[in-house]
């Protein structure tokens, strides 16, 4: 069967098999299992809105077990066994393993710097950006053009910045825009981006900062206009000049959706995947945390130490989603 | 507002100039690759892209016409031609030309030059040729003739076509792009109906444990998706193995191949010899619901307790019961929040790589994705700009054209969807 048409079946299967669940699950909770008719009319009505909710929510709580809180416990086990050992337990062997991995360490450094620079300049640019298009008329076209690589791949995106970085032997025409500029500016010869150990990390950065800018901002712009009115007047009033307006009046009031956004982007960057995966592959010391997961799961075969390196990354995630947590029940209160 | 006082015109201005900046920036890198997928592959290694939009010079090496084509004329052996002609390019302005690569500038415009046994070239500004020799001409190649050549911005959509349509296989980006989309499209539906109703459950109706269930939900926004292949991986295949017991009997070595085929199996078309892959379509739709359905219940969620409440109780008082009130009320009101939710879902699958990578394509590669397909392209031909720049313009657009149609949608989902 043609995959298409395997799709469109699916399509028709799973939304009628949706539909189906709910509305005879429904039908026989009513007219079945306690009906609202005869002796126990009231109590069988009462007793059948208790169990409504769960109707409703089977579906979901089934796949949200199955496809992420599952995999937490089972991924925390697989890190302390040993595949090779048809899945003996070793303890913390396997993360024994991994401290002694240059490459892990490696991973580490540089996760650290992403971490480090890609939240603060997406929140530095989007707020920039936020703040300049928010009185001038052709700021929303602006604006969207600078969202627009919100929706291009990361992989779409490594391969617009690789032509950016691109290399040309020296006495040919570069084809790469900064290595044009950089000789155009004195210097003696064309660089591989790339391939300079330790600061390639930045250049691998500045692609997901040029994707997460327009998120920053489009959160931040809404922010902004959230601002009462008559606090920036009152200190226009008292003389305060533009910045003063913007870093004393305009930024304090925004500081929780400042906090949300980088938080937002924090998280993306400790699972960022995907543009060192087209880029560089981790070569060069550019390796990071998910790519090393990934290395060691298909290409290493260790399912122990892939185990364990996810479980780092769930281990950093942990204080912002308890952090969310905390938040969302105080926010329902 | 928009004179507000306290604002300078120099400063106005300054703002001017600073969005345009970073627009321009931003935009930069995105137009680049434009450009070069409707350029040659010559263009694009001989001089930047930015210079593409601007008649530019460039040196060149054209081959005469082959010594086939001479014709005799007054006794002399003769071949005539336009040099842009001989390369398909229509027009350009020689400034310089040579026959030698040691000095491509020998000679102006409308000069001969002196071939020694083979004969005299002159070649016009225009690129009009003519060889002259006394004796005739042999080989099979024509005269090299090298050019300095002020020639028109010109593009094509051959790259297009050699992509989608007859590429090699590994250019074959036309099959990707329906396997991506095939994922998908289900991968962005299943979830939402899920989630709608869960949604509903937990704004609307009171149960014990719903505040717990909603931090849970909270908390799962931002469990990696990374931790889950391995257990999934296994879960799978595990799935594999008993529907296959279930309708057939597997073989010892590879309990992933049928040794024999059930009555329900015939059915369902499987033969002995079978085997069934525990990657696949299937995979990586239910792997992408999964994923995708905490940010949906949450949304939804948000945006379905901001209904007015008056509505749903006023129902609920005329007896409608609580499915009457989700399908004929609550989903139609939140239309909106299903719209945002479903550019999301839509984005990042048609962007993922990772869950691709991992629940879908087997070693045969028949089921490739296209931003898998750009990865094996920028390691096997990193070379070869005018495949990798379309290649990736082909798999943009679709997200692009989604992006500034729906945008309103879109950032009306980040608003709600970024835990506050």
């Amino acid at each position: 069967m043609h995959p298409a048409l395997q799709g469109l079946l699916t399509i028709a299967i799973g939304v009628g098999a949706c539909i189906g669940y709910f509305y005879f699950s429904n039908i026989i909770l009513d007219k079945v299992i306690f009906p609202a008719r005869g002796a126990n009319a009231g109590r069988n009505i009462n007793r059948a809105n208790l169990v409504r909710p769960w109707l409703f929510l089977l579906p979901g709580l089934a796949a949200l077990g199955l496809y992420l809180a599952y995999p937490v416990v089972e991924t925390l086990r697989l890190s302390l066994t040993d595949r090779d050992l048809g899945g003996a337990y070793v303890g913390l062997e396997n993360y024994r393993k991994m401290s002694g991995d240059p490459k892990f360490w490696e991973a580490m450094r540089n996760n650290a710097f992403w971490l480090l620079v890609v939240p603060a300049m997406s929140t530095a640019f989007g707020l920039l950006v936020a703040q300049l298009t928010d009185r001038i008329r052709w700021g929303s076209i602006a604006k969207s053009l600078i969202f627009m690589p919100m929706a291009i791949s990361f992989v779409g995106a490594a391969v617009i910045w690789k032509l950016v970085y691109d290399a040309r032997p020296l006495g040919t025409e570069q084809i790469g825009i900064l290595n044009a500029i950089y000789l155009a500016l004195g210097g003696d010869q064309p660089m591989n981006w790339l391939t300079i150990p330790f600061w390639n990390n930045f250049f691998l950065m500045v692609v997901l900062i040029w994707i997460q800018t327009g998120f920053a901002m489009v959160i931040l712009s809404a922010a902004l206009r959230g601002v009462p009115e008559e606090t920036i007047e009152a200190a226009i009033v008292d003389g305060a000049n533009p910045f003063q307006i913007f870093f004393r009046i305009k930024v304090p009031q925004i500081m929780g959706t400042i906090v949300v956004v980088w938080t937002t982007i924090t998280i993306v960057v400790l699972k960022v995947f995907d543009i060192v995966f087209a880029m560089t592959n981790g070569q060069w010391e550019t390796q990071v945390l998910a790519n090393y997961m990934y290395d060691q799961l298909f290409r290493a075969r260790d399912w122990g130490v892939g185990s364990a390196a996810a479980m780092v990354i769930m281990l950093l995630v942990t204080p912002i989603l308890v952090w969310n947590v905390y938040n969302a029940r105080k926010e329902m209160k | 507002m928009d004179n507000i006082a306290g604002k300078k015109p120099a400063l106005i201005w300054a703002t001017h100039i600073s969005v345009l900046v970073l627009v321009f920036l931003w935009l930069f890198p995105t137009v680049g690759l434009f450009v070069s997928s409707f350029r040659t592959a010559d263009q694009i290694a001989s001089s930047g892209w930015w210079k593409a939009l601007f008649p530019q010079e460039q040196n060149t090496m054209i081959r005469t016409a082959s010594p086939e084509t001479q014709q005799q004329i007054d006794g002399n052996y003769v071949i005539e031609g336009n040099l842009f002609e001989e390369e398909g390019d229509a027009a350009g302005e020689i400034s310089a030309w040579g026959t030698s690569s040691r000095d491509i500038a020998a000679y102006g415009p409308g000069e001969t030059a002196d071939l020694g046994d083979d004969g005299q070239l002159t070649v016009a500004a225009n690129g009009d040729y003519r060889l002259v020799n006394e004796t005739e001409f042999s080989g099979r190649r024509g005269e090299r003739v090298f050019l300095t050549a002020v020639t028109p911005p010109s593009f094509t959509f051959d790259n297009y076509r050699t992509v989608l349509f007859n590429g090699q296989a590994t250019d074959k980006m036309g099959k990707a792009f329906i396997n991506t989309l095939t994922v998908t499209i289900p991968a962005t539906v299943i979830p939402i109906l899920i989630a709608a109703f869960a949604a509903y459950a937990l704004a609307w109706m009171d149960f014990r444990g719903r505040a717990f269930l909603i931090a849970v939900i909270v908390g799962l926004l931002v469990v990696p998706l990374q931790l889950a292949l391995i257990p999934l991986l296994s879960f799978h295949g595990a799935v594999v193995e008993w529907f296959i017991a279930l309708v057939g009997t597997p073989m010892e070595d590879n309990a992933r191949r049928f040794a024999e085929v059930g009555a329900l199996g015939r059915m369902l078309g499987f033969e002995p010899g079978d085997t069934i892959n525990s990657k696949g379509y299937l995979g990586v739709w239910a792997a992408h619901t999964g994923f995708g359905l905490p940010l949906a219940i949450y949304l939804l969620r948000n945006y379905m307790v901001g209904l007015p409440k008056d509505i749903i109780e006023n129902a609920r008082v005329d007896g409608a019961t609580d499915f009457q009130i989700f399908t004929k009320i609550i989903l139609p009101l939140s239309f909106p929040a299903l719209a945002s939710f479903a550019i999301f879902q839509f984005l990042w699958t048609w962007n993922d790589l990772l869950v691709a990578l991992v629940f879908l394509i087997d070693s045969s590669g028949e089921t490739t994705v296209m931003t898998r397909q750009i990865v094996e392209l920028l390691g096997t031909r990193g070379g070869n700009w005018e495949i990798l720049a379309t290649a990736a313009f082909v798999s943009i657009a679709v997200p692009l054209t989604v992006f500034f149609f729906m945008q309103k949608y879109l950032v009306r989902g980040l608003l709600a969807g970024s835990v506050k």
